[in-house]
């Protein structure tokens, strides 16, 4: 089992807390957007961009790069502010967000923003996006892997499992799927909208490698994201194990705050508690 | 004249061989089907370049967005169904993954509109242009025939951008030149006249050519226009025949309240006030039946378009 320097994980930890206070302080800024499910996608995606990933934010077309979609568009603050703080854009403009004219758009906008590699919003077709950019990899024989983060509401969606059945037939083994698995959508439970579970034999079933995870635990993340490489001739998934609206304490596990902005003084105590200046 | 002196031919045969011929010069073509590859054609590629065609079985929704994520990532992809199922089925696919990103897909759909016959109502889709039409960034081209088929088929494949290229699953009457490369946004003349323009779009140019040989008995000399693009219009070319002429008949096997006769009725109605009249099928679903006896059936012959010549002319001058 890989042992992970004790730096690196209070980097990754101290970099995932200022992302929080980024997020934060963008929905509230905009009047809008999607806090809970942004927040519980914080450790995954730093741990992508600060250690997994092989990318260049210099060079954001660079071919040979590793890929990333946000199959959950709403939850693209976080992304956001994983791209200006790895140096994709200035960390200045994450205040524009949501505003008129700005390149990050409420949902991602690939042409836009750069580091954003695909536009998704509607849910469900990020998946399949990342089937194809996987594909593409091998006809082009290049080494770049593909991961794609999928909230557990678009398991409701139909392409989700068309894709899945898709990757696993095509072999496809340089594409790493992460479920945000936070339990709640905007109408409430996930096992009261629709239930999803055995989540990770009906996986199986569609012949990926599973792997469950603590997806706040970067040192769980990273042995899954890494160890996600070396599968061959099938897909990965993680099921990420997380808690929506992770790190502001009326957030977590409010499924009110699955698409609102918090009030000025709800802000105030989130910026508190997060160890930031409102 | 009549519609046996012209030769028929598949578009979809056209396609397939345009498609082949794109496959062997550039390694960038991936193609992309939805368990129809047989009836689309497709299969024809899939024998020479089976790595980079890829099945998806009835999963058109899928299809899209692997489309899309090819293209991100450098190739120009064909996806190939039947019109109902590339369009209505999958327009948020299309939208979201394809023409908001302006990604390079080719959206071929074949068995567009009534004459796809016996299958029925379920399977002739009559509003996929004004889906496709509607979509910001999205190119909508409707060939005339086999041979233009295949011209604009080398085109598409050049252009980079989505494109959506529809086409009948019946042979079709010839009427077009093989020669020349095919132009996107621009309208071709194929017969001059003054005194009322057909405007025509996929198999109906054949019967505004037919038409027009009949109004000419009657000493009616009528322009035909193929209008191959339907995004964006060639709005130059329609305005100067309607000036020209004076009144404007519009011909397509599509519903004739969203698709080619409305665009050309908007570019009118902002530049050229004339008398026209569309000839389309009505608003309504279709039916089985034989592709012929359903053109007759949903008011798609010659004569229909011959009467709505003469209801133009009765309006000009007036």
């Amino acid at each position: 089992m890989a042992v992970y320097d004790k730096r690196l994980i209070s980097k990754l930890e101290r970099k995932a807390n200022l992302i929080r206070q980024h997020v934060v302080r963008m929905i509230y800024l905009a009047g809008s957007g999607h806090p809970g499910g942004s927040l519980s996608a914080v450790e995954v995606i730093v741990a992508l961009y600060f250690h997994v990933m092989n990318i260049d934010p210099k060079k954001p077309d660079w071919p040979d790069r590793d890929r990333f979609i946000l199959s959950k568009g709403h939850g693209c603050p976080t992304w956001y502010a994983t791209l200006a703080e790895k140096g994709y854009i200035p960390v200045e403009e994450l205040d524009t967000l949501r505003k008129l004219g700005s390149r990050l758009q409420g949902h991602p906008d690939m042409r836009a923003c750069p580091g954003v590699e695909a536009s998704t919003g509607s849910e469900g077709q990020g998946l399949s996006m990342g089937v194809g950019m996987a594909l593409a990899a091998r006809l082009d024989r290049k080494l770049y892997h593909v991961y794609v983060m999928i909230g557990d509401g678009e398991l409701d969606c139909g392409q989700t499992w068309e894709a899945a059945m898709a990757a696993s037939h095509f072999h496809v083994d340089n594409l790493t799927a992460i479920v945000d698995r936070n339990m709640l959508q905007l109408d409430g439970p996930t096992a009261h909208i629709m239930s999803v579970e055995p989540l990770a034999d009906k996986w199986k079933a569609f012949g990926w490698h599973v792997t469950e995870i603590n997806g706040h635990d970067f040192k769980d993340i990273l042995r899954a994201l890494e160890k996600s490489k070396d599968v061959k001739g099938r897909p990965n998934l993680i099921i990420a194990h997380t808690l929506k609206g992770k790190g502001v304490s009326y957030m977590e596990g409010a499924v009110s705050f699955h698409g609102k902005a918090p009030t000025k003084e709800e802000y105030e105590q989130a910026m508190e508690e997060l160890g930031g200046k409102a | 004249m009549n519609l046996k002196d012209f030769k028929l031919e598949s578009q979809r045969e056209y396609w397939a061989k345009a498609l082949v011929e794109l496959g062997k010069k550039r390694k960038d073509i991936v193609v992309l089907s939805a368990d129809l590859s047989s009836s689309v054609k497709t299969s024809l590629f899939a024998k020479d370049f089976p790595e980079r065609h890829f099945n998806v079985g009835i999963a058109e929704q899928n299809m899209m967005s692997i489309a899309a994520g090819l293209a991100a990532c450098g190739k120009t992809a064909f996806a190939s169904t039947f019109a109902a199922f590339g369009t209505g089925r999958v327009y948020d696919q299309i939208r979201q993954s394809i023409a908001y990103p302006k990604l390079n897909v080719k959206i071929i759909a074949t068995h567009a509109g009534i004459t796809v016959g016996g299958d029925g109502a379920t399977h002739q889709i009559v509003e996929d242009l004004a889906l496709m039409r509607a979509l910001p960034n999205m190119t909508v081209i409707v060939p005339a025939d086999a041979p233009e088929t295949y011209r604009a088929i080398k085109t598409v494949a050049d252009y980079v951008g989505p494109v959506y290229v529809r086409m009948g699953r019946a042979n079709i009457p010839t009427i077009t030149n093989s020669k020349g490369k095919f132009k996107i946004g621009k309208a071709t003349l194929l017969k001059d006249g003054d005194d009322v323009c057909l405007i025509g779009t996929g198999i109906m140019v054949s019967r505004c050519m037919l038409a027009a040989h009949e109004l000419k008995k009657h000493k009616i000399s009528a322009r035909v226009i193929n209008l191959s693009t339907i995004k964006p219009i060639d709005t130059k070319t329609i305005v100067k025949a309607a000036r020209e002429t004076g009144g404007v008949v519009t011909a397509e096997e599509h519903s004739s309240i969203v698709g080619m006769g409305s665009a050309v009725a908007m570019c009118l109605v902002e530049n050229a006030h004339v008398p026209m009249k569309r000839v389309g099928i009505p608003d309504v679903f279709g039916q089985s039946g034989d592709s012929d006896e359903l053109m007759e059936k949903y008011g798609l012959t010659a004569e229909n378009i011959i009467e709505a010549a003469h209801d133009v002319l009765g309006r000009k001058g007036r």
